[in-house]
């Protein structure tokens, strides 16, 4: 590493620190003590690990040093209270009826009505206004699952987040709307953001919750998310993150979700555009019985970087987990994928499995994958498979003996092989936007200046029937 | 030879045998049979000394000795054969390698030297032959990757090579051919002895016109409800369970 | 084999380390401890040339600098490298001129062995290099072998016979500055084995070597190397024991392996060193360097080990597929009981076209034992059609115990194929309530179903190791099951 980027890195760490200190008034004016206390150990955590680098393990393949050389601000000013958020953004999905809660610049978005109590009792708001209005909530749920001692940056969220969404779902309640995050960065530098989302299902609760990032502004943006997911007993939640960011922004995702006995959750990453993507998704399975289930799809190119980490932490017995991981890299575009199961010791009956599949269009494309297990129970089915490959040649000629291009069959082809990740998908609207998105992302039509991720208001006009069926290949 | 007394078996607090009385003397065959869930594998494991069952009253005497108290290995080593309903495999292990150590503990039981090489090999090359085994058979892993009827008559061919006193034959006749079914029963025949004993468990009457039972008993909802000649095999075919469920 | 398995059977039921014995030896030892003057005198004690003395110098220089790996899964005390004796030798009277003249003490140590040299020698065709604490006692067969231009013998005769060998190709796979451990054995390296066939020779006899740490307080330290030069194929066995003692002791080795255009090297082992005993005291702590490079074109390597000793045991077997279409092999067995802890896996980095490795690894845990796969598998950019397959399974005895796997997969172009696999499972009570309806113990079950579970490992062994093997897999699980 050169010693340059090395001072860089100081010099925005220094920046932050210096943040820190002199706007701490502004940083912590809705901070209760034990909010407080959180964000100051936060801090020593921070100062003392500094940025990530690629001699961590987690952070092997993923280089910080070139989007941290940049000069950023952070801790924006809160937007004004007359913000019309309708003329930022509006989802236009069709049929997809959503709950739409935004974010802009990190701040809960709706300055009016900054907590919302909903008939059922649920309440969605913001973060920072929860804080003081529902201690006990706080006090029980944030800063519990998130893990700052070991990854810094989301030390670094707890120091210097300011705000954030904060829903809470009481026990017994089915939410029937999808509820959709949307994080709209609009700002006319470049901009360090730091996000904190934390959602609560208490027992025997249903949630749908979708999370979309996405961007206004064409400079240099970071944005690093932390967001805290309690799921109650026998409570339900379905995620799906939808990633399109533009090539000049950092999105560090950070996901810890904490399962209670006989929960399920299901989340869906799927990441179409964006410079430097790392999620991180950590799920620990207190209780027993409960199910986790995790998938990706990652379709990068040009200089696009997708870094997908999974921890799963079986810490109590008769729980499975199953993850599918599916990417396609192009240009020169690199990857990382990092599953780490570990099944702890009396956590009997398991089902851990796990798959990574790539396909690498270019030799300039690349990809690192290390799919882990750490065992130590017996009574285990484990099992993890990692694939590295190219399109199948065959099929390939196949496709073309039928009269379909070269580049229309490779596309087929693509499509194909992430379809099992898109059909995970259980939300029939969203599932056909993504498969729409993908097939134009896949075609190159797909651009990252459209406003919203969800937002492709050009009609989708069919360049391939996609109705072969490939199984017969 | 086995003497069943009031035997009550629960699985996880669910009684499944609620009292069975057996009577097999050496030179007999006897069939179970009985409609599905009524306790017919239960009983075979049990006998055969498999884990995970509860034996809340009764006893099983074998040879003059209540076995209840004895391992799986040591009843086997008494002489007791369990042909298993879904035969497990056994990875990477060679039918040759597993039985030689079988022979060789179940002799070492019994006090004797472990057989000699050739004397091991000459009573398979003779076993393969009686079961219509393929040549290459012996050296495939157990069971692994073993079609349905190749396991069926795995499992007798083990049985004609540990020369039990007591084999039980759990569902021998599922998932079989007709040839199949004709092997095997032959078989189980030709093993057949005076100082030996075979109990069948069945669904169908069908392997009963191959091996023909000197007793014929009705399991029903975890007892015996009737036993008779190998006529009641037949009457059972043509009447259906409906007809036992209607009598008991 | 399968007369030999049962033999295997009979005796699991009586054994635990059989190779526990310690032989009395006058021994020739260096004062204790490391620095400059210990390596000096390592050098001096084997009449080393200067270039060689400067190459140890260096790397000791280098080990100073240098700072124990830590991130394998395994955990120690400190290893107090200043209370280490780095040479240990028997002491030699004399020139020796034949076998006779061996002293009879440790002739008797490798009967005890299992290796009586003469009966090796006559019988079984193996020529055998043993190394008794780091030095080299006896290399036989060699004149039969110098027929075929084939030498084998101990590291330090090698230096003095056919030094420009030596110096042309040490270091070439493992530098000095490898890693900490490489480091240290480049430093302190006692002797080993040199073995170089020449160009289109087939070696005739199997090559093998037995080491043996013996004295107390001793750290093993050897070195091997294996120059196949252009269509050149040997097969090389390597065998290892160790007394049993309270202490902790230290096994840095390093192996090198260069096989040329159309040669083949076939390099199998069996590790049995002390494992320490039922409550983790004692054992030695195994931290080894191997590797090999296919330089040529269409050259093959193929590593096969069975891990059953040591306390730790740290070692990744590598080849760099350098030429193309070279083929990189790996096979492992690694059992752990007890306290035992494994890391080791290998390394195949394809730097050729149309390269190919296969990795397939079983690893079994017992007790309260930590068993790690750990590997790399690396396509770089130029290394076009490419192909690896890996397959790694963990079986787990016990819930005490943990198995892991950390395959790291690296491509960096798209007309390669990289597969891994792996599985996590434990004997089902299915199979152990199958085996003892036959009438076969719960431990003779065991035996039987680990040793069917790394069959495909197995039979990449030479026969002779094979049957070691096998026994060795069911005793070291003595116990694990109860």
């Amino acid at each position: 590493m050169e010693a340059g980027i090395v001072q860089s890195i100081y010099d925005l760490k220094e920046y932050l620190t210096g943040v820190f200190a002199e706007r701490q008034r502004e940083i912590t004016v809705h901070d209760t003590a034990f909010v407080a206390a959180k964000r100051a150990r936060a801090f020593e955590w921070f100062s003392k690990a500094g940025f990530p680098h690629a001699a961590l393990e987690r952070w092997r393949g993923t280089d910080l040093s070139r989007v941290l050389s940049h000069e950023y601000q952070a801790s924006p000013a809160p937007p004004s209270a007359e913000l019309d958020i309708d003329s930022i953004f509006k989802c236009d999905v069709p049929h997809f009826e959503t709950l739409l809660v935004t974010q802009l610049n990190g701040w809960y978005a709706d300055r009016q009505n900054l907590i919302r109590v909903f008939p059922n009792g649920m309440i969605i708001g913001s973060l920072a206004a929860a804080f003081i209005k529902y201690p006990k909530l706080i006090e029980a749920h944030y800063g519990k699952y998130a893990d700052d001692s070991s990854e810094s940056l989301t030390a670094l969220n707890t120091a210097m987040s300011q705000d954030g969404i904060f829903i809470y779902v009481p026990d017994n309640v089915t939410v029937e709307q999808n509820v959709q995050m949307v994080n709209i960065t609009d700002f006319k530098q470049n901009l360090f953001l730091n996000t904190r989302n934390l959602v609560i299902l208490g027992e025997n609760s249903h949630l749908r919750l979708v999370q979309c990032d996405d961007s206004i502004n064409h400079d240099i943006t970071f944005i690093n998310t932390v967001s805290e997911v309690k799921v109650g007993r026998n409570s339900t939640l379905d995620h799906y993150k939808l990633q399109n960011k533009d090539d000049h922004t950092t999105l560090i995702n950070s996901m810890y979700f904490h399962q209670d006995e006989g929960s399920s959750v299901s989340t869906n990453g799927i990441s179409l555009n964006g410079g430097l993507i790392r999620n991180l998704s950590h799920i620990t399975m207190s209780g027993p019985h409960s199910s986790a289930d995790v998938y990706g799809l990652y379709l990068m190119d040009r200089y696009q970087h997708i870094d997908n980490q999974v921890l799963i932490n079986h810490a109590a017995p008769d729980c499975e987990s199953r993850e599918l991981f599916k990417g396609v890299l192009d240009d020169h575009a690199s990857g990382v994928f990092n599953g780490h199961i570990k099944v702890h010791r009396d956590a009997q009956r398991t089902n851990a499995f796990q798959t990574n599949k790539n396909i690498l269009l270019t030799d300039k494309a690349s990809i690192d994958t290390k799919p882990f297990l750490e065992i130590y129970a017996d009574d285990v089915k484990c099992s993890h498979g990692a694939t590295i490959g190219q399109l199948d040649a065959e099929a390939l000629f196949y496709i073309r003996s039928r009269g379909i291009s070269e580049a229309n069959a490779k596309i087929l082809l693509m499509y194909a092989f992430v379809a099992d990740v898109i059909n995970k998908i259980s939300i029939p609207e969203l599932r056909q936007r993504m498969d729409d998105m993908v097939k134009k992302r896949l075609r190159g039509e797909l651009s990252q200046c459209e406003q919203c991720v969800l937002n492709c208001s050009t009609h989708e006009h069919e360049k391939v029937e996609f109705k072969i069926d490939l199984s017969k290949i | 030879m086995l003497s069943i007394r009031n035997l009550k078996v629960s699985i996880k607090g669910k009684e499944i045998l609620k009292g069975i009385n057996l009577e097999v003397k050496a030179g007999e065959v006897h069939a179970i049979m009985g409609p599905n869930g009524t306790g017919k594998s239960t009983l075979a494991y049990v006998i055969a000394g498999r884990e995970g069952y509860e034996v809340s009253e009764g006893e099983i005497i074998f040879k003059g000795r209540n076995i209840l108290e004895l391992s799986a290995e040591e009843r086997a080593c008494e002489g007791m054969f369990l042909g298993f309903q879904y035969p497990v495999e056994i990875p990477g292990v060679s039918i040759t390698n597993f039985l030689r150590t079988a022979i060789n503990e179940q002799r070492k039981y019994r006090g004797l030297d472990p057989v000699p090489a050739t004397e091991f090999l000459a009573r398979m090359e003779e076993k393969k032959q009686l079961l219509e085994l393929q040549e290459k058979l012996a050296s495939r892993s157990v069971n692994e990757g073993f079609s349905g009827g190749e396991k069926k008559k795995n499992e007798i061919f083990q049985m004609a090579m540990l020369e039990p006193s007591l084999a039980i034959l759990d569902e021998t006749d599922s998932g079989l051919d007709i040839d199949a079914l004709r092997i095997v029963a032959t078989g189980v025949n030709k093993l057949r002895r005076p100082d030996n004993a075979t109990i069948v468990i069945t669904h169908y009457q069908r392997l009963l016109e191959y091996i023909i039972p000197d007793v014929v008993h009705v399991l029903f909802d975890g007892r015996i409800v009737k036993s008779g000649g190998k006529d009641l095999a037949l009457q059972l075919e043509e009447k259906g369970y409906e007809w036992i469920r209607n009598e008991s | 084999m399968e007369k030999d398995q049962n033999n295997i059977l009979d005796e699991v039921t009586n054994s635990e380390y059989k190779y526990g014995f310690f032989t009395d030896i006058e021994m020739d030892t260096a004062p204790v401890g490391l620095n400059e003057d210990t390596v000096r005198y390592i050098s001096a004690k084997k009449n080393e040339p200067e270039w060689l003395l400067e190459f140890r110098l260096s790397a000791y220089r280098n080990w100073l600098t240098l700072t124990e790996p830590s991130w394998a899964h395994i955990h120690h005390p400190p290893i107090k490298y200043q209370d280490i004796i780095y040479y240990a030798a028997p002491k030699r009277k004399k020139e020796l001129k034949s076998l006779d003249e061996v002293d009879p003490e440790l002739i008797e140590t490798f009967k005890k062995l299992g290796i009586s040299l003469e009966e090796q020698k006559k019988l079984s065709g193996v020529a055998v290099d043993a190394v008794i604490d780091s030095v080299s006692v006896k290399t036989t067969f060699t004149d039969t072998l110098s027929k075929y231009g084939v030498i084998f013998c101990s590291f330090s005769d090698a230096v003095q016979n056919h030094p420009d060998l030596v110096k042309q190709y040490m270091g070439s796979v493992v530098p000095s500055n490898d890693n900490y451990f490489a480091a240290l054995n480049s430093a302190v390296f006692s002797d080993g084995s040199f073995c170089y066939i020449p160009k289109g020779v087939r070696c005739p006899v199997e090559l093998s070597t037995y080491f043996r740490i013996n004295a107390a307080n001793t750290g093993q330290f050897e070195r091997t190397l294996i120059v196949a030069d252009e269509g050149a194929y040997v097969s090389y066995m390597e065998g290892c024991t160790a007394p049993m003692r309270d202490e902790n002791q230290l096994h840095a080795a390093i192996v090198e392996i260069v096989a040329m255009k159309d040669a083949e090297v076939k390099y199998s082992t069996v590790q049995n060193w002390y494992p320490g005993n039922k409550k983790g005291e004692g054992g030695i702590y195994n931290f080894v360097t191997k590797r090999g490079i296919c330089k040529g074109s269409h050259s093959k390597i193929s590593w096969t080990q069975v891990e059953t000793g040591s306390a730790i045991t740290w070692k990744y077997p590598s080849v760099v597929l350098m030429g193309d279409n070279s083929v990189g092999e790996f096979y492992s067995v690694a059992v752990t009981n007890n306290f035992q802890q494994a890391d080791t896996g290998s390394k195949m980095i394809h730097i050729g076209r149309n390269t190919k490795s296969t990795i397939i690894s079983k690893g079994i845990s017992a007790g309260q034992s930590n068993n790690s796969y750990r590997g790399l598998v690396k396509v770089i950019k130029r290394a076009e059609n490419s192909r690896n397959f890996s397959q790694c399974d963990s079986l787990l005895l016990g819930d005490k115990c943990g198995a892991h796997t950390y395959p790291y997969i690296k491509a960096e172009n798209h007309s390669s194929i990289v597969e891994h696999e792996a599985t996590t499972s434990k004997i089902s009570d299915d199979q152990l309530f199958y085996c003892k309806q036959r009438g076969i113990s719960t431990e003779s079950a065991i035996g039987l179903i680990v040793n069917g579970y790394a069959k495909e490992v197995l039979q990449h062994l030479p026969m002779e190791f094979a049957v070691e093997a096998q026994k060795l897999l069911a005793i070291s699980l003595e116990g694990s099951v109860g």
